[in-house]
């Protein structure tokens, strides 16, 4: 099981945002987003593309400068030095020189700090083994991953700060990161961390807060949120009227349209049991897990 | 769970100081790696070393035979050794600095805790390094097959004005590179590179010009950097003030614009 247990609720508050707002030349990228994150927890910020995670993060780390609301870093202001030496960060579009082999980086991150980890042990920790002396240019996409993921724990950050960090890795690659992580997260590290799967978020938070339109739609565990907007969509044709389609069980919401049934569930195999049963000609079946964009739209209107 | 916060190590409580490394490593290692960027591109290191020496070879040394061939070996050391030191500059840093801003590089160092303008101050370096770098295949084309003769003050005066005289090319090359993106900042230091080195008297001798040339070349940063250094190498007498103060302003003015460039780009 890889649920992580629960963080320590008393930890440090080591990350705050709270009425922070952005406004970029077409669009309002945060309006009024409020988190905080503290010792020893993992947060996910889930959303759909477009939602601000990663204007969210840029903001936090002092590469976007905020409209309005207040942002602290460990207790200093968003890029600071003080801040910069506490974060280790790994940026979603964030190249490395080319040229310089992955041991010439770590070096040079190292020396940044005045007690930096150890390149052999980062490169056991990241899967570099056998890499450190090659140039990044010839590494894959996955192994850039992993050294740009070396980088941000050069400097045995208290709060690592991920923009969409697994999106280039493989399966294996994103369970063996996620191994690095807890194993520090475990020793007190908080991570925050952008992401649009939810499974991802499930794998490795404790909490997630659901981002959409800039601000925060509503948090919880990764169970909770998972009810919230995991559902499927269950089509079918069917001979069954709207009121007997509404009483099957599991159906959360159900539209007909000359016989044609649509039924959002977050119980498909329970729902499609009891549909059957009661219709013999029910037919032309499909089930569709929406993605996560649908399934934000739905709680926002909901919310609406 | 909660008994893994015992590891002493890693306890939070013992990485609340995390405290930055001596400035003065971050500083070399930071100028170490620019330099390797650079020594590590092949398409950039061999036309900005090949290029100077090859029109040396040809202008200053080949095609300059006769009575006077030791003085056009020397005038012509100092001012394409200029022209090779700028290029490093101007390139480097204008393009790198493009390159960087866009691939997501800059934005990186901005959340690391490297000690301010150490990034700058490595990409000068790299400027200084590979003028200087140039400066030496130069010299060295010039002592074995160009029959010139330096004292050893000379060569000091010559390979001192080469590395500073690169700085100004530096703060211009950084000033393109933050106005404008990878693609454009190659263009247009091509636009300037040239033109600066043919007004400036580099490519050919200033007084062969036209007497507009020569008004037009008081007026260039490259122009000056030759003079300068056409007085190290002892090709002219009298250390040119004018020049080493014109140089001196056109530093100032592009370190000016440069420092309100880079700023522009934070945010």
């Amino acid at each position: 099981m890889s649920l992580p247990a629960s963080p320590p609720r008393a930890g440090a508050e080591l990350l705050s945002l709270s009425g922070v707002r952005k406004r970029f030349a077409q669009t309002e990228a945060l309006r009024g987003l409020d988190l905080t994150l503290h010792t020893g927890e993992v947060l996910a910020l889930l959303g759909p593309n477009g939602a601000g995670k990663t204007t969210a993060v840029r903001a936090l780390l002092g590469l976007t400068r905020v409209d309005a609301g207040q942002i602290r870093v460990l207790g200093s202001a968003p890029g600071s030095f003080a801040a910069r030496l506490g974060q280790g960060v790994m940026l979603q579009v964030g190249a490395l020189p080319d040229q310089l082999t992955v041991r010439d980086q770590l070096r040079l991150a190292s020396s940044y700090y005045a007690e930096p980890a150890s390149i052999d042990s980062l490169a056991r920790d990241c899967e570099l083994d056998g890499q450190l002396d090659r140039r990044y240019e010839a590494l894959s996409g996955g192994q850039k991953r992993r050294a740009q993921f070396a980088l941000a724990l050069v400097g045995n950050p208290r709060l690592l700060i991920l923009d969409e960090p697994t999106s280039a890795l493989d399966v294996g690659a994103r369970s063996s990161f996620w191994a690095a992580i807890r194993r520090r997260v475990a020793a007190g590290m908080g991570v925050l961390l952008t992401t649009h799967d939810l499974a991802e978020a499930e794998a490795v938070a404790h909490r997630v807060l659901v981002m959409a339109q800039g601000r925060a739609l509503g948090s919880g565990t990764p169970a909770e949120v998972r009810a919230r907007i995991d559902g499927s969509v269950v089509h079918f044709r069917t001979s069954l009227d709207a009121t007997a389609l509404a009483a099957l069980p599991g159906a959360d919401q159900v539209l007909l349209d000359q016989g044609r049934a649509s039924v959002h569930t977050r119980a498909p195999e329970q729902l499609l049991r009891a549909a059957l049963a009661a219709d013999a000609t029910l037919n032309d079946l499909e089930v569709i897990r929406p993605r996560l964009e649908d399934a934000v739209e739905r709680w926002l209107k909901e919310a609406a | 769970m909660n008994t893994l916060t015992a590891i002493p190590t890693a306890a939070p409580e013992a990485q609340i100081g995390v405290r930055a490394g001596p400035p003065l490593r971050a500083y070399l290692q930071e100028a170490r790696a620019e330099v390797l960027k650079v020594w590590r591109q092949p398409a950039f290191l061999y036309p900005t070393l090949a290029f100077p020496s090859l029109f040396y070879l040809l202008f200053g040394v080949l095609m300059a035979r006769g009575a006077s061939s030791g003085e056009t070996a020397r005038y012509m050391l100092a001012t394409y050794a200029v022209f090779g030191a700028m290029g490093p500059a101007l390139f480097g840093f204008g393009v790198g600095i493009a390159e960087e801003r866009s691939n997501g590089l800059l934005d990186l160092k901005r959340v690391l805790p490297l000690p301010p303008l150490s990034y700058l101050f490595a990409k000068a370096a790299m400027a200084m390094v590979f003028a200087v770098m140039v400066g030496l295949l130069l010299l060295t084309l010039a002592t074995t097959v160009g029959g010139v003769r330096l004292s050893a003050l000379s060569i000091a005066a010559y390979f001192l004005v080469l590395g500073l005289g690169a700085l100004p090319f530096a703060a211009l090359g950084l000033m393109i590179g933050c106005l404008l993106r990878a693609q454009a900042a190659v263009a247009v230091v091509q636009l300037v590179y040239l033109p600066l080195a043919f007004l400036g008297g580099l490519v050919f001798p200033i007084f062969l010009m036209p007497k507009l040339m020569q008004t037009i070349a008081a007026f260039l940063p490259s122009f000056h950097f030759g003079q300068l250094n056409l007085w190290a190498v002892g090709s002219i007498s009298g250390f040119p003030l004018r020049s080493f103060l014109a140089l001196s302003a056109f530093a100032l003015l592009f370190l000016f614009l440069a420092a309100r460039a880079y700023k522009r780009t934070e945010n």
